[in-house]
């Protein structure tokens, strides 16, 4: 066989060039254009003198791809040189070559099943044992339903698992793992068999049980995981090996307890609610409490791998009693044998007693009541202080995985969450900055099942005059989800709030964000105050204050927006604070709501109420009702067409600014519309009766037109997220029109024929390109100028190009007026600078040639991958323009669907006279050639000759935000 | 059977002057060799004479080591190597071996230029013995001399603290010296590997505490300064130079750069410059947080912090001032308290604990009007704040520790005789171990049993390896036949044939006969038949045979039946075997002996 195999091999190599030329065998031409895999590589392993030689051949044949067709012969080759090798480095790469060759798509790798096992068979070095048995894991991956190759495979494994080097026990555990299954038992398949052994019919994970014993620690690592992957294939594993596993936990080794950590969870995941008896006492508890005390255990172990790994698990064991999860907070604290309570108790306590914040005095913390000796456990098995020592811990990795397990559990447990905030709040004060972020974090996620005490709160205000933008900002987020107890609270809130804005002024926004979900959320709490707040006297009238202090509408944002609620409210406000509130609601409308003020005259309200939320259905039938009108146009020639189409555009404009909701929808189709009304006029203009010389100037008009619904089209594709292949292919079309009209003007302003032949090209290869991508969609486009065209592509092709265009001329103007189905769910990418305001009179100086940065601060919506894709541009007076990339670390993401940029940006320029303003903005890059559409390449393709990358890509950007205009004035340098 | 032998001579019961004097493996081992704060005259320091009368120590010890730099557990160590005399190798990290002098330098000028001792080791001494010290690394094995060799491990503390692990062949000892187990803000915690030594000798300053986070503690230090510092108060801290005092240092510095406060802070200066050169220098034995950002900044460079000039004292706005001594008794912290004190905007933090009679304990204990240099009274309105930094592991971190290193038995030192009780009961009850607290020259001994390491030959090995299943199993003993062999200070374990090849002796075969009688009436033949199926019956697995002539064959032991001709009826049987089956044969012995079944 492998004689003959090599002889073909000779042959097809010899032959090649011969074949080419002739073209003998259409049927063959494709294969042979190149000279086979496998053929060279036989070559070069003949060649190869030495076991050092042939090792490099096939580690530089390894690093080329195999097409599937030749994938066979290669692996015959491999064989045949396996069985001569005498070599282990050289059988090893093989073996492993072969494992690489069955994972190439589109090769069934049941063919050489037989032929590894039988080398495996003969092998007597350890390591390419190992290697094989690797190779027929692979292979067993690749063909997961062959239930009687699976069976093979698993009986050679659990032959080998007696092996004395741990490589081999280690793989044969692994192939088990993978391929293993628990309710077949071993053994049944050489029972039947003749010359049956006399293996005891077992499943494979009592096999597997047995190496958790082994005597090397890696073997048993491979059996736990192998275990672990069994679970992961969904396989039902038993109760039994609980205790082995809970040994396992005291391992001398840490990747054994790291895997064991692992394996005893999955148990109390399986069977939470199975008794378990504890040992030295005839009690029992729940398995789930059982693993969640070993487990809690582990949070103190000598390796932080494994620390970690408690931790995290920890977090997901929501079945635990709570009795359980709440020891994991509490650490009997004692001094000279008393008991001593912990300063988190004292601090309550005080609170309780009236008396905050009282200085400590020595031996304040005094011990109280004597501990009796004997009850004293130093060290509980059970879950006591887990989380303690976990965020006392000296990794910070540990403390993060331990303050994340704490959010998920409290997260599910009101009790808990109000038990492990105090502990939260300290960790506030952690060294590490991301430990510090997260925890404020996991707070504002529970917030909504506590309520914080005045001295929590104190604690928690502390941290606003943290240095750091990201902490303060989480911690405003933080605030706005608080609950707090008490009128001093919110004095104190309010107090601290103000002291970091005059300290931070560039915190404006978020804090009057904060003060108003803190106003909204506590009205009664607020009300006795609000005489205290905006300083008014029953007797006396107080002077008016600084209407711009931000301290000031800071105040205001906090009682506004507690007056919602509280109709009592405006009756203590003074006669400016009305004013105030006029001039606000206009200015900062999204911080202050509508207020129902006595005397204000009700029809202003009326108005704004009637487009109040509940109108969101009648907004949608409206927007529905509309393109419903529109689409009863068949041909946008008629007369009254085009008002309507210019009414409806209207009214969807109009749509989308009252009615937040669906700005998205109402302006995509509002564009939409706008393209198809522009390319209507363009069509109808007279030019086209006309002759050439005589309309230049609607010429003009009509290639801004094109250009116009061009430029449309890019936005509409990417500007807008949630977009359906349906729609974007509808955007498609419309381009091609566009494309299409340019043509045509280019094809009647210039007389070169040789110009327009490559333009027409091109503009085929787009609709071909189009019927490649949207094939599935065509079905919709009936009688739409792409659909023409691809019926008239035989013609074209062969067409002259004043004929074509003549052709696309008439399809242009039969083409009909494609309705844009409306899609569920659009979102127009927006962007909007908060720093700088633009509003700064005073010029940025800084000496010419030299770079000054200037900080911006963006807040960007529904921009769908917007590391890469935004931009911000500079425009100096002169013309200019830069584009500057931000780092991907520059953007954060405080919400879904909300990105916050914060970046600076250098600026240089030579000197001017003058200050003057350059223009800031930021850019939506787009590249068509990034569509999402496309299908990423095969890896194991021949990376020289894949698609042509230069395919028609087009890039270019979108103007994301309105220019924000800033003073600079570089100075000449002083000498 | 061996022995550790374990004599404290400091510490003991007791707090100060650690000196532990261990014998393991006929080696001699001194753990530290500090001096005792609370004596002035003798008992200061460890009493050597226990050692030897007269004459140098060198030929009594075999190294000593130190494991940190505070002066209880390195103060005595000139007197003992320079006066008392010892000049083997002393053994400490590189951070104690930096600072350890600077402080050494000190204690001596105190007390010989400030209280005139005379009788006490001289600078030069102090170089002289520091000439004798040997540096080691962390995790680094050091051999000793052939035999000994020891291995450090990080104890957190302070910089520079470390646990040893001290082993003779298979016996080992791990002595811990001081130690944390929670990390603080500018060290990390104690780690040890299960080395499972037979005994661990562990401090236990903390016996009988639980301690709360450290977080609540630090927290309300940080506030309690900014909200002084913010009414524009002044902040005293009285700290002892080196371990606290850098913690704190840490801790205000990151505070103040996260809150982007402006108020100076000051320490005064002294021998905590030369040491915070010293932190600077060995970023690598501190905490995660510092080790990760010294390529950007070592935090150990302060930036807020400057040194502190008498003048200061008395410039007007906030400040935190960082003032050595810690208890207030002397020296500048004291002099800036007088100036301080009469402001209630003012306060001073107490890190640590104060001895009585200083005017640390006085204000503390709530004193309001202070006798100072006699007749002068001065009121105290500051406030006055209590603070506890304490770097020692608790009653919970030394179980943590044991449970880490897993030791077969454990000695308290370094703690109150009534603590160490408590903790000592817990111990033997939850790792049911047992544990000794000696008091200071009572010696502890422990009996330990040593493996006794043996060269197996690899042909004995394969053989018995092909006798049994594939794979040994580890956790059950296995018995073989061999020989071993003591030649040249070495065991080896060969199969019987190699022996005799090697140590040229022929072989000698042993074997048993044994006579039965036996009353049966049949003839000799017959009765023979009948032991023959007898014992196929009850020897199930064996092979016997039945030789032809007269005798009958069970593996190596051979069967013959006689009588005599006066009486017929009694058989006497005769029995032989060879000493490797001696088992079997004396089985078969007394099974013929109960008779055949008829």
């Amino acid at each position: 066989m492998a004689a003959h195999l090599k002889k073909r091999v000779y042959e097809e190599f010899s032959k090649v060039s011969q074949q080419v030329s002739l073209e003998e065998a259409p049927t063959k031409k494709l294969r042979l254009t190149k000279p086979s895999k496998s053929a060279a590589l036989h070559i070069d392993l003949c060649k190869a003198s030495s076991p050092t030689d042939a090792l490099q051949y096939l580690l530089s044949f390894a690093r080329k791809p195999v097409e599937a067709e030749s994938v066979e012969g290669v692996v015959r080759i491999l064989l045949e040189h396996y069985y001569k090798e005498s070599d282990n480095s050289v059988r090893l790469k093989i073996a492993s070559l072969l494992g690489l060759l069955s994972k190439t798509l589109g090769f069934t790798p049941d063919c050489i099943v037989d032929d590894a096992i039988n080398i495996l068979n003969n092998e007597k070095s350890h390591q390419v044992l190992a290697q094989l048995l690797d190779t027929l894991l692979i292979i067993g991956a690749q063909l997961p339903d062959k239930t009687a190759v699976i069976q093979r495979l698993i009986d050679v494994a659990c032959k080998h698992l007696s092996s004395t080097y741990f490589g081999v026990r280690n793989k044969c555990l692994q192939l088990l793992g993978c391929l293993g299954t628990v309710d077949m038992p071993l053994g049944k398949e050489t029972d039947a068999g003749p010359g049956a052994q006399t293996s005891p019919v077992r499943d494979v994970q009592s096999l597997i049980s047995d190496y958790f014993q082994d005597q090397d620690p890696r073997v048993r690592t491979a059996a736990i995981k192998a275990m672990l992957q069994l679970h992961e294939r969904e396989m039902k594993i038993q109760q039994i090996i609980y205790n082995q596993a809970c040994k396992l936990l005291s391992d001398d080794y840490e990747q054994v307890r790291s895997a064991a950590v692992q394996m005893v969870w999955v148990l109390s995941q399986l069977y939470p609610e199975s008794i378990v008896p504890i040992p030295s006492s005839n009690e029992e508890i729940r398995l789930v409490d059982d693993s969640f005390g070993k487990i809690c255990h582990m949070v103190s172990d000598g390796s932080w791998v494994v620390r970690v790994q408690a931790a995290k698990l920890l977090g997901s064991m929501h079945q635990v009693s709570p009795h359980f999860l709440e020891q994991t907070l509490d650490k009997k604290l004692m001094s000279d044998l008393r008991r001593k309570r912990t300063a988190h108790e004292r601090a309550k306590e005080l609170y309780a007693s009236g008396e905050f914040s009282s200085g400590r005095r020595w031996a304040d913390d005094a011990p109280k009541e004597k501990v009796d000796t004997t009850g004293v456990n130093l060290i509980d098995s059970g879950a006591c202080g887990a989380f303690v020592h976990g965020l006392e811990d000296e990794m910070y990795e540990v403390r993060i995985a331990a303050v994340e397990a704490l959010c998920s559990l409290a997260q599910s447990s009101s009790s808990f969450a109000e038990k492990c905030l105090d502990f939260l709040v300290d960790m506030f004060n952690d060294e590490i900055e991301e430990v510090r972020l997260q925890s404020i974090h996991v707070l504002r996620q529970i917030s909504i099942h506590i309520t914080l005490r005045e001295d929590q709160l104190d604690t928690v205000l502390a941290v606003l005059e943290d240095s750091s933008r990201d902490i303060r900002e989480a911690l405003h987020e933080l605030l706005c989800y608080t609950n707090v107890s008490t009128k001093e609270c919110i004095q104190l809130a309010l107090l601290e709030l103000l002291k970091n804005l005059t300290k931070y002024p560039t915190d404006r926004n978020s804090v009057w964000k904060c003060l108003k979900f803190l106003g909204a959320r506590h009205p009664t709490l607020v009300l006795p105050i609000v005489p205290e707040l905006l300083s008014t006297h029953p007797y006396f009238d107080t002077p008016e204050p600084d209407m711009d202090d931000p301290a000031y509408i800071a105040v205001l944002v906090l009682v506004f927006n507690a007056a919602q609620t509280c109709p009592t409210m405006p009756a203590l406000f003074s006669d400016h604070t009305f004013r105030h509130y006029a001039y606000l609601r206009d200015s900062l409308s999204h911080l202050v709501p509508h207020l129902r003020l006595p005397g204000r005259k009700q029809t202003a309200s009326l108005e704004e109420s009637g487009v109040g939320s509940g109108s969101l259905d009648s907004a949608h039938n409206f927007l529905q009702d509309s393109l419903i009108r529109v689409s009863a146009l068949q041909n946008l020639e008629t007369p009254g067409a085009q008002d309507l189409l210019e009414f409806t555009i209207r009214d969807l404009q109009r749509l989308g600014e009252l009615q937040t909701e669906l700005a998205g929808s109402a302006d995509f189709c509002a564009t939409y519309l706008r393209c198809q009304l522009l390319l209507t006029k363009a069509l109808q203009e007279k030019l086209w009766t006309m002759a050439v010389p005589l309309c230049l100037k609607q010429n003009a008009k009509v290639s801004t037109a094109a250009r116009q619904i061009l430029d449309e089209t890019y936005k509409l594709e990417f500007l807008y997220s949630g977009l359906e292949t349906q729609q974007i292919a509808t955007i498609h079309n419309v381009r091609l029109q566009a494309k299409a009209l340019q043509l045509i003007l280019t094809a009647r302003s210039k007389q070169g024929v040789d110009h327009v032949l490559g333009i027409c090209e091109k503009f085929l290869q787009d609709v071909e390109s189009f019927q490649r991508l949207f094939m599935t969609e065509l079905p919709h486009f009936q009688d739409s100028f792409v659909e023409k065209l691809l019926e008239l592509m035989p013609r074209l092709t062969a067409c002259k190009p004043h004929d074509l265009v003549k052709i696309f001329q008439t399809t242009l103007r039969q083409s009909r007026f494609i309705h844009l189905k409306l899609p569920e769910q659009i979102h127009r990418a927006s962007a909007t600078i908060i720093e700088p305001t633009g509003e700064s009179d005073n010029p940025l100086r800084f000496t010419s040639g030299l770079v000054v940065a200037l900080d911006i601060d963006a807040t960007l919506e529904h921009v769908q991958d917007p590391q890469t894709t935004v931009k911000v541009q500079v425009l100096y007076p002169d013309g200019q323009s830069h584009i500057i990339h931000p780092k991907p670390g520059d953007f954060r993401t405080p919400g879904p669907g909300r990105v916050r940029l914060i970046t600076q940006v250098y600026l240089s320029h030579s000197a001017w006279t003058e200050p003057c303003q350059i223009e800031v903005r930021l850019l939506l890059a787009y590249s068509t050639s990034s569509c999402k559409l496309y299908v990423s390449k095969p890896a194991w393709n021949e990376s020289m000759d894949g698609l042509p990358t230069s395919e028609s890509s087009i890039e270019g950007t979108i103007h994301l935000s309105k220019p924000v205009k800033v003073f600079i004035m570089p100075k000449p340098a002083r000498r | 059977m061996p022995e550790i032998k374990i004599t404290p001579l400091g510490a003991g019961q007791d707090v100060g002057r650690s000196c532990i004097l261990v014998s393991i493996g006929g080696k001699n081992i001194m753990l530290d060799c500090g001096m005792h704060m609370g004596y002035n005259d003798d008992r200061r320091f460890p009493d050597f004479s226990y050692i030897t009368q007269n004459g140098r120590l060198t030929e009594f010890l075999d190294c000593v080591i130190i494991s940190h730099f505070h002066l209880d557990h390195c103060g005595a160590l000139p007197y003992m190597s320079e006066m008392v005399g010892y000049d083997g190798p002393i053994y400490m990290t590189h951070p104690t071996k930096a600072i350890c002098p600077i402080l050494l330098e000190d204690f001596r000028k105190i007390t010989v230029d400030k209280k005139g001792e005379t009788n006490f080791f001289t600078s030069q001494m102090i170089k002289d013995c520091m000439k004798k010290v040997v540096p080691i690394n962390l995790h680094q094995t050091v051999q000793v001399d052939e035999e000994l060799e020891i291995k450090a491990y990080y104890a957190g503390h302070v910089l520079g603290a470390a646990m040893v692990q001290i082993k003779v062949g298979s016996e080992s000892v791990v002595y811990t010296g001081d130690y944390n187990m929670t990390p603080d803000r500018h060290l990390g915690a104690a780690w040890i590997d299960k080395c499972r030594p037979d005994i661990l000798i562990s401090e236990s300053t903390y016996a009988t505490t639980i301690r709360d986070s450290k977080r609540c503690r630090e927290r309300d230090f940080l506030k309690k300064v900014h909200e002084t510092v913010e009414r524009g108060g002044k902040v005293l801290i009285p700290v002892f130079a080196l371990g606290r005092a850098q913690e704190l240092c840490i801790l205000l510095e990151t505070f103040w750069e996260r809150m982007n406060l402006k108020a100076p802070i000051y320490f005064s200066t002294g021998l905590t410059e030369k040491a915070n050169h010293y932190y600077k220098l060995f970023i690598t034995w501190t905490n995660q947080k510092i080790r990760k950002t010294f390529v950007q900044r070592n935090m150990f460079e302060f930036k807020h912090i400057k040194a502190f000039d008498r003048s200061y004292a008395d410039n007007p706005g906030p400040m935190v001032v960082f003032a050595t001594p810690g208890m207030l008794h002397a020296g500048q912290s004291l002099q800036i308290f007088k100036k301080w004190a009469g402001n209630e905007k003012n306060m001073v933090i107490m890190p640590g604990y104060c001895v009585q009679g200083t005017v640390g304990h006085k204000i503390l204990n709530g004193q309001k009007k202070l006798e100072i240099e006699g007749r002068q009274t001065l009121e105290v309105k500051l406030q006055v704040e209590y603070m506890s930094f304490s770097a020692h592991a608790d009653a919970k971190g030394i179980m943590q520790l044991i449970r880490m290193a897993e030791p077969r038995n454990i000695l308290l030192v370094h703690g109150e005789a009534k603590k160490m009780e408590f903790l000592k009961d817990k111990i033997e009850q939850e790792f049911s171990v047992s544990c000794y607290m000696p008091a200071n020259g009572e010696t502890t001994t422990i009996v330990t049993n040593p493996s006794v390491p043996v060269d197996i030959s690899l042909n004995l090995l394969k053989r018995e390896m092909a006798l049994g299943g594939p794979l040994p199993d580890p956790k059950r003993p296995r018995t073989m036949h061999g020989t071993l062999i003591m030649k040249d200070n070495s065991l080896r374990l060969v199969s019987p044939e190699q022996a005799l090849k090697e140590l040229g002796l022929s072989e000698h075969q042993l074997r048993f006969t044994c006579r039965v009688q036996l009353h049966d009436p049949h003839s000799d033949n017959d009765t023979l038949g009948r032991i023959y199926t007898h014992l196929k019956s009850v020897l199930k697995s064996y092979s016997i045979q039945h030789v032809p002539d007269g005798t009958v064959i069970v593996e190596s032991i051979v069967i013959k039946v006689t009588s005599s001709a006066e009486e017929p009826n009694l058989k006497a049987i005769l029995l032989s075997w060879s000493y490797q089956d001696e088992e079997l044969g004396s089985f078969l012995s007394t099974l013929l002996k109960k008779g055949l079944p008829s």
